[in-house]
């Protein structure tokens, strides 16, 4: 027991769960911790320009590590910034921790000066959030915050904190290991399950994994790619999964869904077992419900039991944790000696050949148009120049499934994107927060024209901790997806999406010190690219592509997966 | 269909928004909800009424179940479980049908918790059923005003902890 303040229990707290680094915009009624976080130079703090920017770094930062990300943010205005962020990671269980400042206790209710009820606000965007009402509970509120952001299916939790907390004496104890009697997650997989699944894996002739953000949440690629492997099941990955099965190995299939693969659409299509793993049946993989996967019997993990049998009855539920699911799966296969693994393979070989021809009739593609500049060309041409290995940030549109189709992701947490939120403004301050974690990787933010506006101050952020971000932008001059629905469906009415009126990206990006480079020809594209990887700065790429290209294939909203228009 | 669901959660601040707030931002329907302190005043106790089908009702036991301050969530049409509802009724009470009234609450058990020179207000415990029942036939004498609890249940010989 000893008595610190509350702003030194909070920075006690942040050490003790490995906090290195910190995102936030400081206020009045944070001022106080602030002060205390001057005093402790271990502890990374990154001002950014907008409190949003701050908790989508934090939430860049979470992807990137695996570890939970940090914002802090004031009271009012402050907390009420963060909330789309905070959303954003919780569509996408991403352990994040938003501390907020909230006016002191004895105002809370009077409509004092920016004073938020953000608990109350945040209790449906958020895995679990506290209002800290007694000094004494400050440190346990704390570590439990922690402990609920990154156990079981992650998600955000944020901590509100009265200024007169902040400021109290407080006898504070040390950390005791935590259990809660109301949350127990689920990790260990039922082997009576198990070993359903097993079966049904050996009879299904035509089997697909369809994998999402579950398996990277619980770093289970290893463990994926013997499975895929081992038994030859060709692997599909939803937005949210990019990565968790290299993209350039024979048996990816690409993603899946309204932007995804003819092969994987296809495939999911007549599979007769869909074994889905950490993906969670979103309307934008499945199409119309009723026609999907109507041939399959389908196994589904998930550490998260209302993610299973939501929107689609399943054969096989197993609640468990990703990785150790798979674990279990390949343990049985090694382990039945009455089962050939090279049978298992030989069985599914006229399925994988049917894939091969899906894939060389329909392959992903577009129309080159001699110099003007594809948007599909500058992914491959980002892919080609950074092997592959860059950390990708995206904003949401058009660019965003660009990236996703057109960049191999061979590797897990190297791709951050708004999957379930869908939020335009997230990639740049992404972006920064992953550069921040992992300053020695390229990080890119793929953007439009469009959605780099929704945070583009943060390009300060940038500059201030020599953050050098290269983003690409595929400037379209439209608000691209939003322009593609109307040429498709509505008779070309482009209602309110021309972007009549931009800033110069290259003098803008000079105006805040870093650099700006523009290509208006495909033939510039690859030296634009090289240069910025080459510059040791922020590098704003602004590539100017053909203005109405479209994003295909597409399944119309609603319709049949199978329902595909292609290029 | 009907179920009821007792709910055991941790007793914090705000607990009762956490769980009509996953309600109405998920589109479930709450019929009726009862909550107090239990034994443990660290754990309180919610008797909940909803409806829908199977796959509704699985969904609103599993998010129940997801929120952090949930201990408990039994499906009380799935066991043994006694049920009670209480009803305060301000029912008109003329000369010409006080007899009447008192007859019929005690046919269902109540008692005159209040008497005012044209009214009683009278209490009546028992189930759903029962006190629809009441109500229906204090109906025609002309009932002012109805204040009930909800339901509220506890497990037979103690089978639920």
């Amino acid at each position: 027991m000893s008595q610190l303040t509350g702003a030194q229990i909070i920075v006690k707290c942040l050490q003790e769960e490995g906090v290195t680094s910190i995102f936030g915009y400081p206020g009045g009624a944070v001022i106080d911790l602030y002060d205390e976080l001057m005093a402790s130079p271990e502890l990374n703090h990154v001002l950014v320009r907008h409190e949003q920017a701050a908790v989508h770094a934090a939430d860049g930062y979470a992807r990137v590590t695996g570890e939970v990300g940090v914002a802090l943010l004031t009271s009012g205005p402050g907390a009420t910034n963060g909330v789309t962020g905070i959303a954003t990671a919780y569509m996408d269980s991403i352990p994040i921790v938003i501390l907020t400042g909230q006016v002191p206790t004895p105002l809370i209710g009077n409509d004092a000066f920016q004073e938020v009820d953000i608990v109350g606000i945040t209790r449906p965007c958020t895995k679990h959030n506290y209002l800290v009402s007694r000094k004494e509970e400050l440190a346990s509120v704390l570590r439990e915050a922690f402990y609920v952001a990154r156990t079981g299916r992650p998600g955000p939790v944020l901590v509100d904190l009265p200024k007169d907390i902040i400021n109290a004496q407080i006898e504070v104890e040390d950390k005791k290991p935590i259990s809660m009697q109301s949350y127990q997650p689920t990790y260990e997989p039922n082997m009576k399950q198990i070993d359903r699944a097993c079966r049904l894996i050996m009879e299904a002739r035509k089997p697909v994994l369809y994998v999402g953000g579950g398996v990277i949440l619980s770093d289970a690629s290893e463990e994926l790619r013997e499975l895929a492997m081992k038994l030859n099941i060709p692997v599909t990955m939803t937005l949210m999964g990019l990565g968790a099965f290299p993209g350039h190995h024979e048996l990816s299939m690409g993603m899946l869904g309204m932007h995804g693969t003819y092969t994987a659409n296809m495939a999911v299509a007549e599979c007769d077992l869909l074994i889905s793993i950490g993906a969670r049946f979103d309307d934008r993989v499945t199409g119309k419900l009723d026609s999907f996967a109507t041939n399959a019997k389908i196994i589904h993990i998930d550490i998260d039991p209302t993610s299973i049998s939501k929107n689609v009855e399943v054969n096989v539920p197993i609640v468990s944790d990703c990785k150790k699911a798979v674990t279990a799966l390949n343990n049985w296969f090694n382990n039945h000696q009455d089962v050939s693994i090279e049978e298992e393979k030989a069985r599914h070989q006229a399925w994988f050949e049917q894939i091969r021809r899906w894939q060389e009739e329909h392959p992903l593609t577009y129309i080159e148009e001699g110099e003007q500049i594809k948007p599909q060309y500058v992914i491959e041409m980002l892919d080609k120049l950074t092997g592959g290995e860059a950390i990708v940030a995206t904003e949401v549109g058009q660019h965003q499934m660009w990236a996703a189709q057109f960049y191999q992701f061979n590797s897990p947490r190297r791709f951050l994107t708004s999957g379930g939120l869908g939020t335009m403004g997230y990639g740049l301050p992404a972006a920064i927060g992953a550069k921040v974690a992992m300053p020695d990787k390229v990080c890119i933010d793929i953007a439009g024209d469009a959605s780099i506006q929704m945070n583009i101050q943060e390009l300060a952020t940038a500059m201030q901790y020599k953050c050098p971000v290269k983003v690409a932008i595929l400037n379209n001059r439209f608000l691209g997806m939003v322009r593609q629905w109307q040429e498709l469906f509505y008779e070309k009415r482009y209602a309110s999406t021309v972007m009549d009126v931009a800033p110069d990206f290259v003098a803008l990006a000079q105006a805040y010190g870093a650099v700006g480079l523009r290509a208006t020809k495909t033939s510039e594209v690859e030296d634009v690219i090289k240069e910025a990887l080459a510059v040791d700065n922020f590098v704003l790429m602004d590539f100017e592509i053909s203005r109405e290209e479209g994003v295909f294939p597409m399944v119309p909203a609603g319709k049949s997966t199978t329902e595909m228009l292609l290029v | 269909m009907k179920h009821t669901l007792y709910v055991l959660l941790r007793n914090q601040p705000g607990v009762l928004s956490r769980v009509t707030g996953l309600f109405s931002g998920r589109g479930f329907n709450i019929e009726s909800i009862c909550a107090a302190e239990t034994v443990d005043p660290n754990v309180s106790c919610l008797t909940l009424i909803t409806e829908g089908d199977n796959k509704v009702i699985e969904q609103i036991t599993k998010q129940l179940h997801k929120l952090i301050d949930v201990i408990k969530v039994v499906d009380i049409d799935d066991g043994d479980f006694v049920e009670r509802e209480l009803v305060l009724i301000r029912v008109k009470a003329e000369a010409e049908t006080r007899a009447e009234v008192l007859r019929i609450i005690d046919i269902f058990r109540g008692k005159v918790v209040d008497v005012s020179p044209r009214s009683y207000a009278i209490e009546i415990t028992g189930s759903h059923s029962k006190i629809q029942a009441a109500i229906e036939i204090l109906r025609p004498i002309g009932i002012k005003e109805i204040v009930r609890t909800g339901k509220i249940a506890i497990a037979r010989g103690g089978t639920h902890k």
